[in-house]
């Protein structure tokens, strides 16, 4: 799992729960963000600048430059 | 085992007490009374449940707590007759139209706690107990011989009887009591029986069994109360088994006050299983063992004694490396109802070594914890080699997560140097090495050998290495990974100061069942305050105590997710199933209730348990400390395996430029801000929880959740003053 980063953000980043950040490139989506920063946990719920993205439409939803995005992994296991 | 070998066992039992009792149906709930077993002097006795117990007290835990607090002084030992164990369901268990209500929650004062311990059990014995008409079993004394205790919720009686020929190991005693106390072949399903193991004997980490009668494998199974050394107490007390037999109807059993508000909402997530289980966590077919390969990829697996996160080989113990040993197909139910059927066995598997070598056994498990605390832990990965110690940590009666963790540890001091090839009578305890591994459980069942020592725990290892083998006290207080005693269950903290609070803060000792906060703080950054921190610390802990007053399983809490879930305010909460609990309870009792009063009743219990803690000489800020390696890197090797990691973090958080530090330098300055943090975190939390910056409930505190007793006010006042 990529670490959190620091406060200043470079202006092509995607910044993930307010704390991962992760190289913005042309075409990337909400699977390739979860690939890279290995985020395997079944359960999770993702939104971009606010909006929940269905579970569906991972492989389409194109995340931009900047945007806000949320992967809030549901607590279970225990 | 013939039918000759039981009967022969029986005729050598020698009753030493008989107790009638007139059978009785459960009012929505509550059976209203408890039963009072004292080996000692083989006196029975039915106590009644009040009002007031169920008003402060609620059930399962709850009640178990407050007997014991009456049965013991301050000065119980955990061998002392006096030491109780206490067991009880809770009104919700036995439900068999909502999943998950076989709940049993056990206490006693813990052998290597030294103060008061609870340990969850799923299965049958809870429900049975109560619908047998008893809402609590509570044992106390000590027996001069080995007995068997038999509830008799057909007949309405109870006995004590000398049980001389019956075997100790649980796989043995669970067939040898569903034998003689059944009648029929159907009959053997109305059985449960809580026994222990030759570990339990020699080891201070001894764990419980309970079982249940698998009725499409005609097998004994088992669920486990694994932590704090109760198995330990069980056998102490001479006791092989506690048995109980019902034989009436289930489903209906526990009258509640209104059925249909427990269909309606047990109807919904019966179905929200069934559809979802498959795309969300696959409960029904891996049971928790789904978790390891995640826990890896966010760093959070221990391995190698908690020094890392993650290792290459986990793909040895994957979730489809389970799922095909796992026997598919064959619903898993815990207790009746239960769509979850997360508990999985290994048929047919053939015991490689010691005393059951060739036996052909059930292998009921493993879970995360045992794949986690037996394997990455102790760097082994071999999934047979899991198997043989799940089934003999079981049969010996022996915790898979203590003897997980003090194995860790052990091979930690090894490769240390602090443990020889002497020391450990030529054992090469190395990481990974399951062959050794195996070698000191049998030795634990034995009460023989090095392994004898490990059994102690590691708490008393530490003590014994320090003063016999000259070992670091220092280094192997910050890897020795045990709080207050209990040795930590299978998750990596380093990075989440939320759980390094849930873990040192919990009432036991370092056990999850209380907060699993780690990805909420550490993945989802929702707690990014320590205020934050300090209210997920107030509630979950809490909330999660509750499934424990009421016989339940917090799995299906959150293990399956509404799918609209994600919509609500607070997802985390899972808040549709919340509901759920407060029209399961309401339906049940008849006591109308919000979901804050459901936390209201776990706050009562959850502070009467700190307040026990103090009772027995704990309970205060200093017992709330932890290891460092729960922290963060005690070893450069750790440091310098998250060198960019921890560099960031000194930089941006500390304020400590890592340019031109050795590493020894910039680990001191790390840990120096991540102790400061654990001091700061628990200021906040206590302040949270109405406690004195020392840990202890306020008298007000007290007084707002009813518990102010008058020994528990003056207890508290001696140590605020």
């Amino acid at each position: 799992m990529p670490e959190g980063r620091g406060r200043v953000r470079d202006s092509e980043m995607i910044r993930v729960n307010n704390k991962f950040d992760v190289e913005w490139q042309e075409g990337t989506t909400v699977n390739s963000i979860l690939k890279i920063l290995k985020f395997t946990f079944p359960m999770v719920v993702v939104s971009v600048n606010g909006k929940i993205v269905p579970r569906s439409e991972y492989g389409t939803t194109r995340i931009g430059d900047n945007d806000a995005v949320k992967v809030i992994h549901l607590v279970a296991g225990g | 085992m013939s039918t000759k070998d039981i009967q022969k066992m029986r005729q050598a039992h020698k009753v030493l007490a008989e107790f009638d009792y007139e059978l009785s149906e459960v009012e929505k709930g509550y059976a209203n009374r408890t039963l009072y077993v004292n080996l000692s002097d083989n006196a029975i006795a039915s106590k009644p449940v009040t009002q007031q117990m169920k008003d402060v007290f609620t059930g399962g835990k709850g009640f178990g707590l407050w007997l014991l607090w009456n049965g013991v002084t301050g000065d119980t030992k955990w061998n002392d007759p006096e030491n109780e164990i206490v067991i009880a369901s809770g009104p919700i268990g036995g439900t068999t139209q909502y999943p998950g209500a076989g709940k049993s929650l056990v206490v006693s004062i813990s052998p290597t706690t030294h103060s008061v311990m609870d340990s969850n059990v799923g299965g049958h014995f809870g429900p049975l107990l109560k619908f047998a008409g008893w809402d609590a079993l509570e044992i106390q004394g000590q027996a001069e011989k080995d007995v068997i205790v038999f509830i008799d919720g057909n007949e309405g009686k109870v006995t004590i009887e000398e049980a001389p020929e019956e075997a100790v190991d649980s796989h043995l005693i669970g067939e040898q009591m569903a034998e003689m106390f059944a009648d029929t072949e159907r009959e053997k399903r109305d059985i449960s029986t809580v026994s222990a193991g030759s570990g339990a004997d020699h080891a201070l980490i001894g764990c419980l069994n309970f079982s249940w009668y698998d009725v499409r494998r005609k097998k004994v199974r088992f669920k486990q109360a694994g932590r704090g050394g109760i198995g330990t107490v069980l056998r102490d007390k001479k006791i092989k088994a506690l048995v109980v037999k019902y034989g009436g109807g289930k489903a209906a059993a526990n009258n509640p006050a209104d059925r249909k508000r427990i269909t309606k909402v047990g109807s919904r997530i019966n179905q929200e299983i069934r559809d979802y289980d498959a795309v969300q966590n696959r409960m029904r077919n891996t049971g928790t063992a789904y978790l390891v390969t995640i826990m890896n990829d966010y760093d959070l697996l221990p391995v190698h004694n908690f020094k890392f996160g993650a290792h290459p080989e986990v793909e040895r113990l994957s979730r489809e490396v389970w799922e095909s040993k796992f026997t598919q197909g064959l619903p898993d139910g815990c207790w009746l109802g239960c769509t979850m059927s997360c508990s999985h066995a290994v048929d047919g598997y053939t015991v490689r070594t010691g005393p059951y070598k060739g036996q052909v056994v059930i292998v009921d498990g493993p879970e995360y914890e045992t794949i986690a605390g037996c394997g990455s832990s102790c760097g082994i990965f071999d999934p047979d080699a899991l198997l043989e110690i799940n089934f003999y940590c079981d049969t010996y009666g022996l915790d898979t997560i203590s003897f997980g963790t003090s194995t860790a540890f052990i091979m930690e001091c090894y490769e240390a140097g602090i443990l020889n090839k002497e020391i450990t009578d030529g054992l090469d305890l190395n990481f990974g090495n399951a062959d050794a591994a195996l070698e000191l459980l049998h030795q634990m069942g034995q009460g023989e050998g090095f392994g004898a020592i490990v059994g102690q725990g590691i708490r008393r290892m530490k003590h014994i290495f320090a003063q016999e083998y000259g070992g670091d006290p220092r280094f192997m207080q910050d890897i020795g990974m045990e709080a207050k005693g209990l040795e930590y269950s299978e998750y990596v903290t380093k990075e989440s100061l939320a759980q390094q609070g849930g873990y040192g803060l919990a009432s036991k000792g370092p056990q999850h069942d209380e907060a699993w906060l780690i990805f909420m703080d550490m993945v989802n950054n929702q707690l990014p305050t320590f205020e934050d921190k300090a209210e997920a610390l107030h509630y979950f802990p809490v909330w999660r105590t509750w499934f424990g007053l009421c016989g339940l399983c917090k799995l299906p809490w959150n293990d399956i997710t509404p799918t609209d879930n994600a919509e609500t305010d607070e997802p985390s909460k899972i808040p549709e199933h919340v509901q759920n609990y407060v029209e399961l309870f309401s339906g049940v009792t008849g006591r109308e209730v919000t979901k804050e009063d459901l936390i209201t009743m776990s706050e009562q219990v959850y502070n009467f348990q700190r307040v026990f803690n103090l009772k027995m000489g704990f309970g205060t800020r200093q017992h709330d400390a932890i290891p460092y390696r729960s922290m963060g890197p005690v070893t450069v090797e750790e440091y310098e395996s998250r060198t960019e990691r921890y560099d960031r973090q000194l930089k941006e958080l500390v304020g400590c430029d890592p340019e031109g530090k050795t590493t020894e330098e910039k680990m001191a300055a790390l840990r120096a801000y991540r102790e400061e943090q654990y001091e700061l975190l628990i200021d906040v939390v206590y302040k949270r929880r109405g406690w004195t910056p020392d840990g202890i409930p306020t008298p007000e505190t007290l007084k707002r959740l009813h518990i102010d007793f008058p020994d528990v006010l003056e207890l508290v006042r001696q140590h605020i003053e």
